[in-house]
């Protein structure tokens, strides 16, 4: 279920509530996101749509936990993230959120298997535990005969195939995507959108992602769109989009 | 170390630039090394002792001084050994194999130095040859000289012409700083040869005290023992008279630091500069470790230990081939600065400082790396 009136119940895996994002900009204030409501449950798989200067990456980047609010609350699986100080904050991304980016990030100095391995650094598994999540994963992405690879020997499908694979690595709580097929050609931005779909079906992932892409969005269960820093309901067209109660 | 594959993974990520960096840290430390060295040769604290007294005229060290005060010395309370040398200057062979030689008193040299050790028979066999002379382990070497050679030594300041000398020992110093460059000869054979108007006549005293905490108390009783005589002296202990002597050398010291000083200096640059260019190429992946949960102080340490390495391994690669050239350096300046020693000390503060310089260079870029903003970060890609 997914709701935007604020009307979502307590068993939600993400709440937000009265978000607002503003940025100074010379002496100009720029009200990117305005009261804002968000309800997600866990499983869902939200696409964010809207025009340039929507607030879409804004509002991923305060879900993520990677900036703050100027005003209003997020809270995730229970934990109030908006009032995080940083280094909790830091540890609270390492628990419970993955990030799939437009231009992969990945690390070129070093291979496919320790991109993947990365956020495996941080918790206390062991070497031959770290080795086996991070072959899981890669198996999951279709990579697993890639994995001493690094990222300039890969195509631009099989990069973001391993930014997924280190999203999904630590099994976090929900992953966000920021336009993850917008740097691919169609057939791989299928593909990748086929994994997703995978995730999200197969592994149960809550996946929420930005996207400028009406076919990629279409992948989602649901699609929410964004226009001056609101959040709309229903104005895309098209089947899955007259509702944002839950799965059309 | 789990991260150690991610800061060697960015270490190698251009390898040009980091085997210039290393070559900048290695020459730079190589330098250092150099220049401690030479300024140690300088400073010879270590070579003095506590307990012995330098007596010259004070009008300067090459005012001659009478032999007769040798007795009077003897008889100030806490005197416990005197003896004396004269300076000979003499050409072994042509000018530029230089090395010192004194006229020396057989009866209390070795009371008096007995950190320069001749073994037993040599020093008999000394005693009993008028000609006979001991050489430093160090010259002996540098002309193959052996036992029983004869060595002819041209004087320069008494009347011209070649001495004659029976090479019966070869001294060693105790320890690496003691001079293993000097040539010995008796003082009775040179008083034999020497012009009438010279006679009797020492270059300067040295003595032991029996307690060096009396040292300042014995100077202060020589010196006015001789007040108002002919030939004053000037009583100082020997460390002081070592630094008088480098003093004639000028500020040495001075100008070997401030060269040191500006070689630290330009290798903080030259890394900071490249740590700030590595670090600023990688902003975006900065941030995107921090975006999956390193933390701000992981991010610090990322950097930090790369410009250690980097200091580490070029400062110690600097640090042995100074080791392994020093004895090239000490051969071609062994006539100028008999004493290069190469110490522990010298080596432990290079890596000291080569760590100082690693730590500082990184700081500044690793600073920014920790409070780079992910969010700005990101959107530059």
């Amino acid at each position: 279920m997914v709701k935007v009136d604020g009307s979502g119940g307590n068993a939600s895996l993400i709440k937000v509530r009265d978000l607002d994002k503003t940025y100074r900009r010379g002496g100009e204030e720029i009200h990117v996101l305005q009261g804002l409501n968000l309800d997600v449950d866990a499983g869902e798989f939200i696409a964010f749509m809207g025009p340039s200067g929507s607030g879409k990456t804004t509002l991923l980047n305060l879900l993520g936990g990677l900036d703050v609010p100027t005003r209003g609350s997020i809270t995730v699986a229970g934990d109030e993230i908006t009032h995080m100080s940083a280094s909790r904050l830091t540890e609270w991304r390492a628990r419970h959120v993955g990030f799939i980016f437009q231009m992969y990030n990945l690390i070129p100095v070093l291979t496919a298997f320790q991109n993947v391995e990365l956020p495996l650094l941080l918790t206390k598994l062991s070497k031959a535990e770290r080795r086996d999540h991070v072959e899981t994963a890669l198996s999951v992405v279709g990579l697993a005969d890639r994995m001493t690879h690094f990222p300039r020997q890969l195509s631009g499908g099989q990069e973001q195939r391993v930014t997924i694979a280190r999203a999904i690595v630590s099994d976090p709580t929900f992953l966000l995507c920021d336009e993850p097929t917008g740097d691919l050609d169609r057939k791989s931005a299928d593909e990748i959108m086929a994994l997703i779909e995978e995730l999200v079906g197969k592994h149960s992932k809550t996946v929420l992602m930005v996207t400028h892409d009406a076919v990629v969005a279409e992948r989602a269960n649901t699609t929410l769109h964004l226009d001056k820093g609101v959040l709309v309901e229903g104005l895309q067209s098209g089947p899955r989009l007259t509702t944002v109660g839950g799965h059309a | 170390m789990k991260f150690a594959r991610i800061i060697f993974a960015n270490l190698k990520r251009k390898p040009i630039r980091l085997l210039l960096t290393l070559g900048s840290f290695a020459v730079a430390l190589l330098l250092f090394s150099f220049l401690a060295v030479v300024r140690g040769a300088f400073i010879l604290n270590d070579v003095a002792s506590a307990n012995r007294l330098i007596v010259i005229n004070r009008t300067s060290i090459i005012n001659l001084i009478p032999l007769s005060y040798r007795d009077k010395i003897l008889r100030i309370p806490g005197v416990t050994y005197v003896t004396h040398y004269n300076w000979f200057g003499g050409i072994y062979q042509r000018e530029e194999n230089f090395f010192p030689q004194f006229v020396i008193d057989p009866e209390n040299q070795r009371q008096v130095m007995p950190e320069l050790v001749v073994s037993d028979d040599q020093w008999n066999a000394f005693l009993k040859d008028r000609q006979g002379a001991i050489a430093g382990a160090k010259t002996a070497e540098r002309f193959g000289w052996k036992i029983g050679d004869r060595i002819p030594i041209k004087t320069t300041l008494y009347g011209g012409g070649a001495w004659e000398f029976n090479l019966v020992g070869i001294y060693h110093g105790k320890r690496p700083q003691d001079d293993d460059t000097q040539f010995w000869f008796r003082w009775d054979y040179f008083e034999e040869r020497i012009p009438q108007e010279v006679k009797g006549q020492i270059g300067w005293y040295v003595l032991r005290v029996k307690d060096p905490d009396d040292a300042p108390r014995v100077a202060k009783a020589i010196d006015a023992e001789f007040l108002n005589s002919p030939n004053e002296t000037k009583t100082e202990t020997e460390s002081t008279w070592i630094a008088n002597w480098v003093k004639q050398w000028g500020n040495i010291q001075v100008l070997i630091l401030t060269i040191g000083g500006v070689v630290f200096f330009t290798l903080l640059l030259v890394t900071g500069n490249t740590m700030a260019i590595s670090v600023r190429e990688r902003t975006s992946e900065l941030a995107v470790f921090k975006a999956i949960g390193f933390s701000d102080r992981s991010v610090l340490f990322f950097v930090l230990a790369e410009s250690i390495t980097i200091s580490l391994v070029g400062g110690l690669t600097g640090l042995l081939l100074a080791k392994l050239l020093m004895p090239v350096l000490a051969k071609g300046l062994s006539s100028i600065l008999p004493i290069l020693i190469l110490s522990w000390g010298i080596l432990g503060l290079g890596l000291l400082t080569a760590l100082l310089v690693g730590l500082l260079s990184g700081l500044l870029p690793g600073l920014g790396a920790m409070r780079l903003r992910i969010v700005n970060a990101l959107r530059r890609v």
